[in-house]
């Protein structure tokens, strides 16, 4: 049989790449869940807190942190969460639910191809809300725009990848889009928790502080309140995250399955 | 930043010289007991496949010609999407070797993507994503892609470009999905459970559709268990039941020589011996019914009998013919089989 004579493989399909993104961004419109979970809601909620008056008192009495300059790392952590535990994986398992990866897998280029979009886009969503909090933060409610800004980066990066890490275990090992639902938000309240949105870190046990550091979501807080007031953040922390990244990563590479 | 590109065509020129040798071999098999299809682009012989303890196929061969409809049929449960899946690369064969356009679906996976097109049993694609952005994203996997807008226009979609996936009935997303399978210009389209769940006017529809790409010259496996498709659509057809080949032929062949000969029944215009009829060559048995006879045999039963009476001066009222169809031949041989669980009708 003649085989494929014109074909040369492994040609990368550039235009394959930017269509699937293309057409997920454009799903991210259609379907906004990420867009309203992870966008809309912090930043309606950073309107109505930024608001209120009794966020200019202080947490702790003789500590400078007030409950606004708290709001912005706590609100950031919020959407990494939403974003990369619920808008991130659901659409994943839905696909490998329905056969599209599996099909996408008869074709010239890769399931992994899909993944990736997915990553960029809900990355692109995480970039808008963030940039947007901190922005917001300080030209409406004068909150200092944070100090340490290579540390302020360097907290972010670290812990939107160690969420986006976990969130994909999640894609990884949910059967059903609703398991995946569930599982995320399982793993988002302990988080959300111990990132303090109820209860700020000034204002926790010396035994919920130590968890609190240990979990990716606290660890990120932390790091970025440092760096909002001019210090690096510090190696603990740091390698707490880089730490979920790993671990998580692997994880999620491991366990993945494409059908 | 030349240096890719570069990379990427040595690589190929490496690989495609690997499957020119494999083409080699694969010929000199086909010598053995596959052969007798001309041209083969698909090539299976002693296909075995386990999944745990559980043994999907054991002992599949089979050879698919250029340019044919070649059905694989069987019972839920058969082997039947096990077998597709090896020929598409999706699943490892155990044992066996397989060659679909003269290359092995596993080492040369990217030929096998490139050239075979794929319609997946009960697969659904994104709901919010709109009938033309489909089409464009899948040609834009392929290195030389049909003409969507024809292609649209050939499954009558056209219309629907606008559309969501969402929207469209089980019929056209059905239309779709062969689309999708085509629209990377392949050599050969495997269409799992073609018209699973479709309306018999819409199944009709897509009959016709196959029909018309092959007649593009695009070879086609259709995987179904209806046996009504495979009579119409199949050039030829193995059927498959607990992870083996059973028979093999076009539908018409299996039908006459497995499904149990026809029958025909009369009122003839007054009595007469039967040895008169069962004396025939073409008769193997023959009953009454009240007044009426039912012959069974095969052959030109229908001439044999008309003429034998005409000869004794007898006239055959009311006359109905049955033949036999492929479903009586694959319950015939499903059954004969369970009895016999060596199935000597295997190759």
């Amino acid at each position: 049989m003649s085989v494929g004579a014109a074909t040369i493989p492994g040609r990368p399909r550039r235009l394959a790449l930017r269509k699937l993104t293309v057409l997920e961004l454009k799903l991210a419109w259609r379907e906004p869940v990420g867009l309203i979970l992870g966008v809309a809601v912090p930043i309606m909620l950073l309107l109505i807190f930024g608001l209120s008056s009794s966020f200019q008192k202080r947490i702790v009495a003789g500590n400078p942190i007030t409950w606004r300059t708290e709001l912005a790392p706590v609100l950031i952590g919020l959407v990494l969460v939403l974003i990369a535990l619920i808008s991130l994986p659901i659409p994943i398992v839905s696909q490998r639910e329905n056969r599209f990866l599996r099909r996408l897998s008869t074709t010239p280029v890769s399931p992994s191809w899909l993944l990736a979009a997915q990553v960029a886009v809900n990355l692109l969503l995480a970039l808008v809300a963030i940039v947007m909090i901190v922005v917001g933060d300080s030209v409406f409610f004068g909150v200092d725009a944070p100090q340490q800004v290579a540390g302020f980066i360097l907290s972010v990066l670290l812990a939107t990848m160690s969420l986006f890490a976990l969130g994909l275990v999640v894609a990884a090992v949910a059967r059903s889009a609703r398991a995946a639902g569930a599982m995320g938000s399982v793993l988002l309240y302990p988080l959300l928790f111990f990132a303090g949105l109820w209860q700020p870190r000034q204002r926790m046990t010396p035994l919920m502080l130590h968890i609190s550091d240990l979990t990716p979501l606290g660890a990120a807080v932390h790091a970025m309140l440092n760096s909002m007031q001019g210090s690096f953040p510090t190696l603990g922390s740091l390698a707490v995250m880089a730490g979920w990244t790993a671990i998580a990563g692997f994880a999620a590479v491991k366990l993945f399955r494409w059908e | 930043m030349l240096a890719g590109p570069l990379v990427a065509n040595l690589i190929w020129m490496a690989t495609s010289a690997r499957a020119e040798i494999s083409v080699r071999t694969g010929t000199q098999r086909s010598e053995r007991p596959v052969a007798g299809v001309a041209h083969p682009v698909i090539e299976v012989v002693s296909l075995h496949k386990a999944y745990g303890a559980t043994v999907a196929v054991e002992d599949v061969s089979f050879a698919v010609a250029e340019g044919e409809i070649f059905g694989i049929l069987g019972p839920n449960g058969a082997g039947k999407t096990t077998t597709v899946e090896c020929l598409s690369g999706l699943r490892v064969p155990d044992r066996g070797t397989v060659r679909v356009l003269g290359v092995d679906p596993q080492r040369q996976r990217h030929v096998i993507r490139e050239w075979v097109g794929v319609q997946l049993q009960e697969g659904s694609l994104r709901g919010k994503l709109r009938v033309g952005e489909l089409v464009d994203l899948f040609a834009s996997f392929y290195t030389h892609p049909a003409d969507a807008r024809e292609l649209l226009d050939l499954l009558d979609l056209t219309s629907k470009r606008g559309d969501y996936y969402k929207s469209l009935s089980g019929g056209q997303k059905q239309r779709l999905s062969i689309a999708l399978a085509l629209i990377g210009n392949p050599k050969i389209a495997i269409l799992d459970e073609l018209t699973t769940g479709l309306d018999p006017q819409a199944r009709r529809e897509t009959w016709g559709l196959i029909e018309t790409i092959r007649d593009r010259g695009v070879t086609i496996v259709l995987v179904t268990h209806f046996m009504d498709e495979a009579e119409r659509l199949c050039d030829r057809v193995a059927l498959i039941d607990a992870g083996g080949v059973i028979a093999m032929d076009s539908p018409l062949g299996l039908a006459e020589r497995e499904g149990g000969g026809n029958h025909m029944r009369f009122h003839p215009s007054r009595p007469f011996d039967d040895a008169l009829l069962t004396a025939l060559p073409e008769v193997d048995r023959l009953d009454h019914q009240g007044d009426r006879i039912v012959v069974g045999g095969t052959g030109d039963l229908l001439n044999a009998v008309i003429s034998a009476l005409a000869s004794a001066n007898i006239e055959a009222k009311d006359v109905q013919l049955e033949s036999a169809t492929l479903e009586d031949a694959f319950v015939r041989l499903t059954s004969h089989r369970s009895e016999n669980s060596n199935g000597d009708g295997r190759r």
